[in-house]
This record gives C-alpha cells, sequence and structure tokens, in this order.
C-alpha cells in the first residue's frame, strides 16, 4: 500500500482516498478529523468564531426555551419547573412534554386579549409610523443634496440618545400637569380640564411611533433616493397629475422600501415592553408585559417560555420577509 | 408636483417638530427649581441644583460606571465577532451553511428583546446547572453575563454595516495583494481592516450605544446588586418624573449632539481632503 501524496496523507497519488486512510478511518479518529484535515485552513477557523458565536448564545438559548415551555411548572422547585429529559435507574431515557403551557395561553381570556391588543397596537403604530414618515422621507430625498445630509443627520441624531429618556420625555408631556395639559388648558383655554392621556393606548402609540419613527424613514430614504426624476416626467409628460403619478410611479417602485421600514417597525412594537409599561394602560396588557410579569413575578418559567415560543411562531414570517429583503438589498449593493 | 412638495414639506417640519419637542422640553425642565418637574417656578429658575444633587447620587454614579465598562467590553467584543461574520457572508463566497449563519446573524436584529433576555437567561441557568453539577463551580450573573448578551444582540448591527460596506468595494486589491503573496491574515490587517475602518468605527459606536441603553436584555440577565444605568433610570420613572433624571439626560444628549456634530465635521472635512487629491490626480 502506497502512502498518500505529499500534499495530503488520506489520499493516493491518483488522488484517491487511500485504503489504509479507509482503514484507519473506520476504527481509528472519528469521520470529521478526516474532513478537517483535509480542508483545515485559517478560512475554516474564521468561519467558525462567529457561527459558534451564534450557535452557542443564540440558537441553543431558543431550543432551551423550547424545551422548558413543554415542562412542567413547580412553584417550589430551583429552577422552578420539573426536568423534561430524566434518566430513569434502568438506563432508559424518560421525556415528560406538557402542552398545558400552551393550552392555557389560548384559552386564558387574558391572555387572549393581551395577543390582540398587542397586535392592534403594532398595526396601527405601523400605519401611523408610515403616514409621518413617508412624506418626511419623500421631503429628505426631493431636497438639495447638501441640505439632504443634514436633515438625514437630525432623523438619526435622537436614535443615538437613550431609547429610555426618550419615552421618559414623554411623561413630562403628557401626564395631568404635564406641557400638552398647561398649553391646552392654562395658557390657551382650549379644553375645559385637563385631558387624561397618560396610561391610555393613545399614549402608547404615541411612545411607540416617536421611537421607531427613524426606522421608517431611513429604508424608505435610502430606497426613495434611488428613484430616476425622469420616469416621473414621463408620466407627466403623458398627462398625469401630480396625484396620479406619485400614486403609479412612485408608490410601486418604493414598495420595498415601504415593507422594510413597515417591517421594522411592526416586528419589535409587537414585543414592545418598555413603551407600555411607562406609558401604557395599567387594565389591559400586552404580551411582551405578560411574559416578564409571568417570569418575574409569578416565577411560572413554563409559561413564560410558551408565550416566547408562541411570539416567535407568530413573528416568524414577518421576519423571514425581512432577512429576504435584506439580502436582496445587499445583493442589489454588490451589483 | 408643487403642491406634493408643499405638503412632504410640511410634514417633515412636523415630524421633526414631533422628534425633538419632547427632548428639548426634557433639558428645559432640568433647569427648573420645581420638584414637579413640566411646573415652571419663575421665580427660583434657572437652576442648576438638579446637576449637583446627580453627582452627588451614588446609585446613579455607580450603575453609570458599571454600564460604561459593560458597553466598552461588548463595542469592542461585537466588532471582532460580526466583522469577521461581515467578512466570511460577503467574500468567502457559497460554503456550506452560510444562508444559515445569514439568518443568524440578521433574526437578533429583529427579535423582540423580551425573546432575547428570556432565552439569554435560561441559557445561563443551565449552564450554572452544568458547571455545579461537573465541576462544582459556581457563577454569579453580572457583569459577564450582562456583556455576552449584549455582545450577541449587538454583533448583528455590526455585521451588517461592515457587510454593507464590503459589498460596495470589488475584492481586486485583497486579490492583488494575494498575488503578490501576501498571507490571507496580512491581507486582512493590511488591505481589507483600512478599507472598512469607517464601518468598524460606526460599528463599535452603535454597538456602544445599543448596549448603554439596554433595559430589558439586562434585566433579565443581570444579577442581584448589577444594576445598570437604564435599570436605575427605569425603577426611578416608573414612580413618576424626577428632575435628577431630567439633569442626566440634559447630559446625555448634549454628549451625543456633540459626538454627533463632531463626527460629521470630520467626516465632511476628510471627504473635501479626498475631492481635493481627487482633483490634483486628475490634473495631474
Amino acid at each position: 500500500m502506497k502512502s498518500g501524496s505529499r500534499n495530503s496523507p488520506s489520499r493516493d497519488s491518483y488522488g484517491r482516498v487511500s485504503p489504509l486512510w479507509l482503514f484507519l478511518m473506520r476504527f481509528g479518529p472519528p469521520r470529521w478529523s478526516e474532513y478537517v484535515v483535509k480542508n483545515w485552513t485559517g478560512q475554516r477557523l474564521v468561519i467558525a468564531v462567529p457561527y459558534l458565536w451564534l450557535l452557542i448564545f443564540f440558537l441553543i438559548p431558543f431550543l432551551i426555551v423550547l424545551k422548558i415551555s413543554f415542562a412542567e411548572f413547580s412553584p417550589l422547585g430551583r429552577p422552578p419547573y420539573e426536568p423534561v429529559f430524566r434518566w430513569l435507574e434502568e438506563g432508559a431515557l424518560q421525556i415528560k412534554l406538557l402542552i398545558g403551557s400552551y393550552v392555557y395561553l389560548f384559552n386564558e381570556p387574558l391572555y387572549v386579549s393581551a395577543w390582540l391588543y398587542s397586535l392592534k397596537v403594532a398595526f396601527f403604530s405601523t400605519v401611523f409610523c408610515l403616514m409621518l414618515g413617508y412624506p418626511m422621507a419623500y421631503a429628505i430625498s426631493r431636497s438639495p443634496p447638501t441640505q439632504r445630509n443634514v436633515l438625514l443627520l437630525l432623523i438619526i441624531l435622537p436614535f443615538w440618545t437613550s431609547f429610555l429618556l426618550r419615552v421618559y420625555a414623554w411623561i413630562g408631556l403628557l401626564k395631568t400637569d404635564g406641557l400638552i395639559n398647561q398649553v391646552l388648558f392654562k395658557w390657551l383655554g382650549i379644553v375645559d380640564e385637563p385631558l387624561a392621556m397618560m396610561n391610555t393606548s393613545f399614549a402608547v402609540y404615541i411612545g411607540i411611533v416617536y421611537s421607531y419613527l427613524p426606522f421608517m424613514i431611513l429604508p424608505l430614504y435610502s430606497n426613495l433616493e434611488k428613484h430616476d426624476n425622469t420616469l416621473l416626467e414621463a408620466a407627466q409628460d403623458l398627462g398625469a397629475g401630480p396625484i396620479k403619478s406619485f400614486l403609479r410611479v412612485t408608490m410601486p417602485l418604493s414598495f420595498p422600501g415601504i415593507v422594510a421600514g413597515s417591517l421594522l417597525v411592526f416586528i419589535p412594537a409587537v414585543g414592545e415592553y418598555v413603551i407600555p409599561s411607562l406609558l401604557g394602560r395599567t387594565d389591559q396588557l400586552m404580551v411582551a408585559k405578560l411574559l416578564a410579569d409571568e417570569f418575574f413575578l409569578n416565577r411560572d418559567w413554563p409559561r413564560a417560555s410558551a408565550v416566547a415560543i408562541a411570539m416567535l411562531l407568530l413573528l416568524v414570517v414577518p421576519i423571514m420577509v425581512f432577512q429576504r429583503f435584506q439580502n436582496k438589498e445587499l445583493q442589489a449593493q454588490k451589483k | 408636483m408643487k403642491t406634493e412638495g408643499v405638503f412632504s414639506k410640511t410634514m417633515l417640519w412636523v415630524g421633526l417638530a414631533f422628534l425633538y419637542i419632547p427632548i428639548l422640553s426634557m433639558v428645559f425642565f432640568s433647569f427648573n427649581n420645581s420638584r414637579l418637574v413640566t411646573v415652571w417656578d419663575a421665580p427660583n429658575s434657572p437652576t442648576v441644583k438638579w446637576y449637583i444633587k446627580l453627582f452627588g447620587d451614588h446609585q446613579i454614579l455607580s450603575a453609570a460606571w458599571l454600564s460604561i465598562q459593560v458597553a466598552a467590553c461588548t463595542a469592542t467584543g461585537a466588532v471582532v465577532l460580526g466583522t469577521l461574520a461581515g467578512l466570511v457572508l460577503s467574500r468567502f463566497g457559497p460554503f456550506r451553511g452560510r444562508a444559515f449563519l445569514q439568518g443568524l446573524t440578521t433574526a437578533p436584529l429583529v427579535m423582540p428583546e423580551v425573546i432575547t433576555g428570556l432565552s439569554m437567561l435560561l441559557l445561563f441557568v443551565s449552564l450554572e446547572q452544568l458547571f455545579t453539577a461537573w465541576f462544582g463551580w459556581q457563577f454569579d450573573r453580572g457583569f459577564a453575563t450582562i456583556t455576552i448578551a449584549h455582545i450577541t444582540f449587538t454583533m448583528a448591527y455590526v455585521t451588517v454595516v461592515v457587510q454593507s460596506r464590503l459589498a460596495g468595494f470589488d475584492d481586486s486589491l485583497e486579490e492583488a495583494a494575494l498575488d503578490l503573496g501576501a498571507r490571507p491574515a496580512k491581507v486582512f490587517f493590511r488591505i481589507t481592516v483600512p478599507l472598512i475602518l469607517p464601518a468598524i468605527l460606526s460599528g463599535w459606536l452603535l454597538a456602544f450605544t445599543l448596549s448603554w441603553d439596554d433595559l430589558v436584555v439586562t434585566q433579565f440577565v443581570s444579577g442581584p446588586g448589577s444594576n445598570t444605568l437604564p435599570m436605575v433610570i427605569f425603577s426611578r420613572v416608573r414612580l413618576g418624573v424626577s428632575p435628577v433624571v431630567n439633569a442626566l439626560a440634559t447630559i446625555m444628549v448634549l454628549i451625543v449632539a456633540l459626538g454627533v456634530v463632531l463626527s460629521a465635521f470630520l467626516m465632511r472635512r476628510q471627504e473635501q481632503r479626498r475631492k481635493r487629491e481627487e482633483q490634483m490626480a486628475a490634473t495631474g
């Protein structure tokens, strides 16, 4: 038997895997080691580092959440759930999967209303963001290039300041003796008594639109900026009015921007926690608050995990759509 | 066209007012003497007494220090991992599991924070159990767990920034260096890194800001006794407005505004210099 070529110990001079090596592989080192020996370059290492990190700290945690969502709640345990997998004394593996937590999610009225409320808030916040953000992005993309960068900077600037503090700022504006009520009630006298705006759905909408507006404007802007003006001119030459040419030319062309911006608002808004806990109603919870309460107050880890998994399943489709658009955008940049 | 322009211009200014009035009002009332924050106490204002109170507030100061440490470590770790991921995704061509890696890097961008936080905590709890069972070693949740969690969700942002910067260049420079006999590692540090340096810097700043600002994930993964600044702020403003928080917000807004203006100024100067050099090269 000939030993392998100079480059690789596993192949003979004709490039075939040598029988000796095959023999060794069967009893000796496991399969993957041969694979590593053959392909061992720095590249693999470079790929492996971020890959492993994300597998360990992003993917595996979800599997753990999935596992615990099927576990049985034991209030006094530490951690407070019964193990799902257990080795019995005879060496058998016992698997106990309970779907009680999931059944509860869809039957308990509190939960059902929280789901519906979260979806409603996220949907209308996205619509309001689009209604305000689209004209803004459009105006920026139509302004002279020197102003454009300043305007963009003004849009991004609040994003760099603390999200929590920006939400906090609205408490000062919305509360009963806050700025808005002082202006309306004391100075202008438009309203007969201070408006109750804190702890309402209105405050939540304001908070979400305010916090996520830059996420709507930026993808829209980067789309609108690329539009070819001659198309609009052509439409107008052919007799289309401003509204018609907008509806028939600009809008359809900016569709990818609308989708990307809307998803960037909708997805995090469904799971929003800070804004409803600071500004929102106390009698109507959103899903994220429910999850946190279930976890921190009731210490019911299985149920909190089930809420997380259900939320994830709900958001999987929008997240995948978003990723497709993101990839397309990157590919378009490459060309 | 005309009316459309007027409408969108108006909306732009309305939107900008909407973005800035809350911040400005927060800054304004930080100089108010009244404890009620939004009721202007004309005879005794403006005053800086809340700023003096802020700098004597040990809870806030120690939380801020912890937040700075976490954010700096997070940003550095996220830049290393995010740059590697961005490089792999845009330069290594198709390899097995590439689409999966792309999915793993963009998913944290849109993942609701409560889910990330819960899953990270459950991972740490499981690891704790494993470590105690196997090595008899107990670790506490705190600085390390917060930093790991932050790196995981901020590296996605760095990856996107680096990837889109790399997509703007073709790899001819790197190829040339390889042809001239440079080893891949050398090519990376001498060619690729200088090219994407702006992306790396803005990725670092982005990761720092996101970590500095994060409340939800931190609340899940932090242990007793390790309170970051957002946690302290949250627990205070839950009870209502507090003038000390206004003072703190003012300082933070000031730092960010200065930083952004400065970086815009530097970028513009660099751009001008580049243009001048290009012109000189063109005229010969």
